[in-house]
């Protein structure tokens, strides 16, 4: 990056973003340029704002602008409900859906051996410990339909076991799916959680 | 270069924004590794879970090369595997086990049959134990060290083999191993194939059969830290006894 301009190093650091390349990232250059004061401006503000304040909630693993998340401090979600999700992707996609009213835990990934991501890697400890003092009645294990998924779902369960309530998701067919277009393994899955109409 | 192979995934992982690579076991190629062009895509990722049943055609320009595979998935093992907690320990030591001992490109023809029967048997709690400690033993041999159980390493006997000598991996009898008894480790009946198989001779034949995994195959592998897989896998054994 020596010797370029201040506009290459920035196409450059586009281009490193999820979804864009190079070509994308100097189109995404260019618009901003041309929106100098509705985009460039803002979004320049805003980013220098994020990379000041932005830090994991020291008590969930959520992505806030405090110490602690505005969920993990909101009383109203204090409902003895903990909902324990892989990535803070997942935890925005529960919140958009707006049907879970209690409080998060973020683990930060799934154990894997070939990755060497093992229990202390992700927030498990902290989760027993969240159990133990916040008046839990259930954990809800929002973990991905993967392999890894459900050994850290079933590792989990092995550490909070006895004295809370654990569930997880259902699996089966997604609203809107066709039968059709659906793989073996979901049909098998939604054809043993069938129920009555 | 280019084949086409039948074979069952051992581990998936991310390569850049939208591939991935996949290691793989096949009856004519053995272990293999290869990438996927949109192996993260909403489309493929379900589909290369560890256990999938996979065709694969593999291309690369030149031998040495990683190469690409094109994958159709013939079956996934994902529901049988999360049937039960002893289901998915066993798929995750399996794929593990077979990650961290088989070398690649080296084919194993006869490993690899008895493996996709093992992994079909999944979710039969009740067979499973016994048909892993099977493999368990067909994989040791495969390897090099395979147990010898048919008579006495020091007498000769074929009677009263309670024993396995930790350093040849062959049966001792009880007057065989005399005041070296404590050194030698134990040969429950379910490893030379006799009586009913209880789930706890199972569990201790398992205790023998990772000995052999831990001081002569990883030492023989440059010392590579065994899967945890198998401990998690062990240790859900037990409590299910």
């Amino acid at each position: 990056m020596r010797n370029a301009s201040p506009i290459d190093i920035l196409i450059e650091l586009m281009a490193k973003l999820p979804g864009l390349g190079p070509r994308s990232a100097r189109r995404a250059v260019l618009h901003l340029i041309r929106k100098r004061a509705l985009l460039l401006i803002p979004l320049a503000d805003a980013i220098r704002e994020v990379a000041e304040t932005a830090r994991e909630c020291l008590n969930c693993g959520n992505v806030g602008t405090s110490e602690i998340c505005e969920i993990c401090d909101d009383e109203k979600r204090a409902i003895g409900e903990i909902c324990v999700v892989e990535d803070v992707a997942d935890l925005w996609a529960m919140e958009r859906a707006n049907v879970f009213k209690g409080r998060y835990h973020v683990l930060g990934g799934t154990l894997s051996a070939l990755d060497s991501v093992g229990p202390e890697e992700l927030r498990i400890p902290r989760l027993v410990d969240r159990v133990a003092t916040e008046n839990i009645t259930e954990v809800i294990l929002a973990l991905n339909a993967t392999i890894d998924g459900q050994t850290t779902a079933h590792y989990i369960a092995d550490q909070l076991h006895g004295g809370v309530r654990l569930t997880s998701l259902a699996q089966g067919v997604p609203i809107g799916g066709e039968l059709d277009y659906l793989d073996d393994g979901t049909i098998s899955a939604a054809l043993r959680a069938r129920k009555e109409v | 270069m280019e084949w086409s192979d039948h074979g069952f995934l051992l581990s998936s992982r991310r390569h850049g924004e939208t591939s991935a690579i996949i290691d793989v076991f096949t009856q004519e190629h053995g272990r293999h590794a290869g990438v996927v062009r949109g192996g993260t895509s909403r489309k493929i990722a379900p589909i290369l879970q560890p256990g999938a049943q996979l065709a694969l055609n593999w291309r690369a320009r030149l031998e040495d090369h990683i190469g690409s595979f094109q994958v159709e998935p013939l079956r996934s093992r994902a529901v049988a595997a999360f049937s039960g907690r002893l289901a998915l320990a066993g798929l995750n030591t399996v794929t593990g086990l077979l990650s961290f001992c088989l070398p690649e490109r080296e084919p194993h023809a006869a490993l690899y049959i008895r493996s996709e029967q093992l992994l079909d048997l999944l979710g039969q709690d009740d067979l499973w134990p016994l048909a892993y400690l099977r493999w368990e033993l067909a994989l040791l041999e495969e390897l090099g060290f395979g147990l010898d159980l048919t008579e006495c390493a020091a007498t000769g006997a074929t009677q009263e083999l309670i024993y396995i000598s930790p350093k040849s991996g062959r049966a001792v009898s009880r007057r065989g191993a005399g005041e070296w008894a404590d050194r030698m480790l134990p040969l429950p009946p379910v490893l030379r194939g006799h009586g009913d198989a209880p789930d706890d001779e199972i569990a201790l034949a398992l205790r023998t059969t990772g000995y052999f995994f831990e001081n002569r195959v990883a030492p023989a592998l440059g010392n590579k830290p065994m899967p945890e897989a198998r401990a998690r896998f062990l240790d859900t054994l037990s409590r299910t006894l």
